[in-house]
């Protein structure tokens, strides 16, 4: 189709849940740290150290290999990528190259036109580089710094199939990895650095740009919109894209040629001879029996099991940690209201304050959603409870209180007391009579009228002043 | 000797021991060591003495090759470009010989990286042959050799890439030994060709030998190519060859081998086969592709594994303030030496796509083909007999400008390494009034026969104890 867009997409997922870096002992939580404090001879690259595979790094790209629906070779093999480059202190960097830990799986994405399969083409593992830091801009930079506590990091470079036929869909297609792999439990994508997307893009019959180091969903989907308007622009010139990689400029919200394929590197990979294959054809039965239940078959169970519609099942399963939230608010209250609280009102409010799902107590929702069962507050008043939950914390029955959000539940009580007074003549009458026991048959019914919501001894104050009353 | 050497020390001074060989070291004119770690060998040799501790080096001096790391002491494998670099780690035999009480009295010097056979390609200049000054003593490991054979070390470790042990204990009448690949860990080795290379000793007997790789064998789960061994090599050392089968591969005797090496080489056949050993012609058929596959490899590795030293973190820093390309360039262009440079280029090009599968990959099946030719050759025999190399140690300056020739010299070493077995070099006589020497090589793992054929064969001859003058 002319003009028909093609992309596809190079995803590097740093694997920074793992408590040590590819092939040293460094730690990996060097975020708040500063520069150059997670480094050792081995990641430093010194003279005569050796790299040794972090075998937990392997079962984590295993597992999301499988996730993917790849096949996993039979054991590891590593090369070496040959380049000049300050962030590289071997001057090679150890990665899978030819020969990917995981080949051909595919995920479902929610396409420009319904549901759209997105072929993998291979996952396979590598060392992360340092981090350089200019001082200033790239451009004008007097002098640039290297800060080696990522040199190390184990990245997985996950890359697709040119599937994806728009940047809306290219965003769709790295939500969905980011689901897959906070099911997973291998990352935190909330840390710097922790997915970088390359991305080719070209317009059909022409040749295609690569768009290189885009970090952030939405700044995949603009530097590709940008894309594909300036490939627009040159052919409507009559001019012909060239084969190139640029450089996504997110200040600026454009891109920039960095080089021609001309001056494309020779990275003369060769097998590392210093890390010998490693044997993992029995770990993949025990890592695929260990797999989570995934997003999709996550949201196909709440559609059916707590019948919920299927936006909110997406909407509830998209992370882990809401969707097992979700979950043990439904055990104990309605699941079709709780799946509007917290996917509609709780995650809109989360994601209004930057705030995790860790800042809500599931009993907290349950005392909510009981509330609004019963009518005992508004939904205005449950959604004033959730705000005042985030932002100055307490139990949504205080607060109910301290607002005065409670009136209606008072009201509701008092209209069952007034029925249940007004219908018991008789045990009325008993207790004038000197009946103490009386009252507990009114009382029970007050229970039976409000369905158990009614505090026993405050509807037996209230039974007792209506009596007075009479 | 060591043993010797040990209970000398235990019942005198290690420090008197120890200051007599740097005294010796200082007045000679042999040019091995690049470094003396004179301060911290002679205050541990003080604490020694002050409380011995107990260990199987313990307070034996030893040198150590200067492309091995030594945390504190300067390691600049033979290389303007890591001048003034200090390791700030122990490499795992360091540490080995550190836990057995040894004492480290100095780094040695070497060829370049590694890459020669004569110790000339240095940026401190050759080592001389103690036997004549006029000659290499071997290389890449030639400061280990001179001065063990000189008595300026009583032991000394070196690296064998394609024959850098054996070599030069060949060319200095003195006892190298290759271990099997994977068995002693490489962790602190500053790589030159990372498939092919091992840590191994040189010592004055077999028994030394045996002790120090005793010392420094075993896993080290740092090093992935690190094999699980049980080591004891010193047991059985003199249970004798009696029985024992030795191959001798046609394709190393003839064209090429001096008269005298291949007199001196039959004459210790003979001496086995009196000892009770039997032998036999075997064939190694690929062995006349060895040389270029091996220098394919090596090359190739190395440039990657030297592309590291860019003068950025660590050792020589020329030029200021350019750009980082014009910097390392320049770093790069005066760090190196003519060798180094001629090996990284052709190293890269083997690489580069395009050539890799004409080089790099032909050269892995060479390999593979070389590794079935031993196999198939210890399915008949124990061990293989040959010369090590096929000359006495020649001139200073004769080869260096004839490299073809130079790298023809590693005709008997390199296939051992592509195979990754374990080979000796023993001292079996004089050619010339310098010295030859005997290879012993053994089927992987089979350190044990190697050192148990070796000691028979010493203990019936003498040239072992031949010892050259002092040299000042
Ligand atoms: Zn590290």
């Amino acid at each position: 189709m002319e003009g028909e867009v093609i992309i596809g997409l190079e995803v590097h997922v740093q694997l920074n849940k793992l408590n040590s870096k590819l092939f040293c002992g460094c730690s990996t939580d060097y975020h708040d740290d500063d520069p150059n404090t997670h480094t050792c001879p081995v990641c430093l690259g010194l003279p005569g150290t050796l790299p040794v595979i972090n075998k937990k790094a392997v079962e984590y790209a295993i597992r999301v290999a499988l996730a993917l629906n790849c096949v996993v070779q039979e054991e590891t093999l590593f090369y070496r990528k040959n380049y000049y480059y300050p962030d590289l202190p071997k001057a090679f960097q150890i990665t899978q190259y030819d020969y990917p830990l995981g080949l051909g799986g595919h995920i479902l994405i929610k396409g420009e036109d319904g549901e759209r399969v997105v072929r993998i083409n291979r996952v396979h593992m590598e060392e992360d580089p340092g981090r350089l830091v200019h001082a200033g801009t790239i451009d004008r930079a007097k002098y640039t710094m290297v800060d080696y506590n990522r040199c190390g990091m184990a990245l997985l470079e996950v890359v697709t199939e040119p599937d994806l036929r728009s940047p809306k869909e290219a965003r769709a297609f790295l939500d969905k990895l980011r689901s897959i792999l906070d099911y997973l439990d291998v990352f935190d994508g909330d840390l710097e650095g922790a997915m970088r997307v390359d991305s080719n893009l070209s317009l059909a019959g022409g040749d295609r740009a690569e768009v290189k180091n885009i970090s952030g969903h939405k700044g995949v989907e603009k530097a590709l919109n940008y894309e594909i308007t300036r490939q627009k622009n040159v052919r409507r010139r009559g001019m012909k894209v060239v084969l190139e990689t640029r450089h996504y400029d997110e200040l600026r919200g454009v891109t920039v040629s960095m080089r021609t394929k001309e001056e494309a590197h020779d990275y003369r990979y060769f097998p590392e001879p210093d890390l010998v294959p490693m044997r993992i054809a029995d770990w993949v039965p025990r890592v695929q029996e260990e797999l989570p239940e995934l997003p999709d078959a996550k949201r196909d169970r709440f559609r059916t099991q707590y019948g919920i519609t299927d936006d909110h099942a997406k909407s509830l399963t998209s992370e882990i940690k809401v969707a097992n939230f979700y979950e043990r608010v439904a055990g104990k209250a309605p699941p079709k209201l709780a799946a509007v609280w917290v996917a509609d009102v709780l995650k809109g409010e989360l994601n209004y304050r930057d705030l995790s799902i860790e800042n809500f107590h599931e009993d907290q929702m349950v005392e909510i959603l009981k509330m609004l069962e019963r009518e005992a507050i508004t939904e205005k008043g449950a959604v004033e409870v959730v705000r005042q939950i985030l932002d100055e914390g307490g139990s949504p029955a205080e607060i109910v209180k301290a607002m005065g959000l409670g009136k209606a539940e008072d009201d509701a009580v008092r209209v069952a007391v007034r029925a249940a007074v007004a219908e018991c003549g008789p045990a009325v009458e008993d207790y004038r009579g000197g009946n103490e026991k009386a009252i507990n048959f009114i009382v029970g019914q007050v229970m039976k009228k409000t369905r158990g919501r009614a505090d026993p001894g405050e509807a037996n104050r209230l039974v007792k002043e209506a009596i007075e009353e009479l | 000797m060591l043993r010797e050497l040990k209970e000398e020390i235990a019942s005198g001074s290690a420090e008197e021991v120890i200051s007599a060989l740097l005294e010796r070291v200082k007045r000679s004119k042999l040019n091995a060591y690049n470094a003396l770690a004179e301060e911290s060998a002679l205050a541990r040799a003080r604490k020694f003495d002050g409380s011995p501790w107990a260990g199987r080096m313990a307070g034996i001096p030893i040198a150590i090759k200067d492309s091995i790391s030594t945390r504190g002491i300067e390691t600049t494998c033979s290389s303007r470009i890591l001048q003034g670099y200090i390791p700030p780690y122990d490499a795992h035999v360091i540490e080995r010989l550190k836990a057995e009480g040894a004492i480290i009295i100095g780094k040695t010097n070497m060829d370049e990286f590694c890459m020669g056979t004569s110790t000339e390609t240095s940026c401190f200049g050759p080592t001389r042959n103690p036997w004549d000054t006029e000659r290499v003593p071997g290389g890449s490991s030639g400061g280990s050799a001179a001065a063990v054979a000189a008595g300026e070390a009583s032991c000394a470790l070196g690296s064998d890439t394609g024959g850098s042990i054996r070599c030069p204990a060949s060319f200095c009448g003195i006892v190298g030994m290759k271990p099997t690949y994977g068995l002693v860990s490489r962790y602190g080795l500053i790589s030159y060709a990372n498939s092919l290379e091992q840590i191994g000793p040189l010592a004055s007997t077999v028994e030394d030998a045996a002790l120090v790789l005793e010392v420094i064998a075993g896993h080290d789960p740092r090093d992935s190519t690190s094999a699980k061994t049980e080591g004891g090599y010193l047991d059985g050392l003199e249970d004798g060859v009696r029985g024992m089968v030795c191959g001798v591969p046609k394709e190393y005797f003839g064209e090429g081998v001096d008269d005298s090496v291949e007199r001196s080489v039959w004459d210790a056949i003979s001496v086995l086969e009196d000892l009770g050993a039997s032998w036999r012609e075997v064939s190694l058929p690929h062995t006349k592709y060895a040389l270029a596959a091996y220098y394919i490899i090596a090359m190739s590795e190395a440039s990657s594994n030297l592309a590291r030293f860019d003068g950025l973190r660590y050792g020589l820093r020329v030029g200021t303030d350019k750009d980082w390309h014009t910097t390392f360039s320049e770093i790069r262009a005066a760090g190196f030496g003519p060798e180094v440079k001629r090996r990284i280029l052709l190293g890269t090009y083997a690489l580069s796509a395009g050539y890799y599968g004409r080089y790099y990959l032909k050269a892995l099946k060479v390999r593979t083909l070389i590794k079935e030719d031993f196999q198939r050759a210890f399915q008949d025999v124990d061990v293989l007999v040959t010369p090590t190399m096929p000359f006495p140690a020649f001139r200073i300056g004769e080869r260096i400008q004839d490299l073809l020739s130079l790298y023809m010299a590693d005709v008997f070493t390199v296939p051992i390494n592509l195979a990754g077995v374990p080979a000796i070099s023993l001292p079996c006589g004089f050619a010339g009034g310098l010295p030859v020497g005997l290879q012993i090589v053994g089927d992987h793992f089979a350190e044990k026969t190697v050192f148990r054929a070796s000691r028979a064969y010493e203990d019936a001859t003498p040239h072992h104890a031949a010892r050259p003058q002092e040299v000042i």
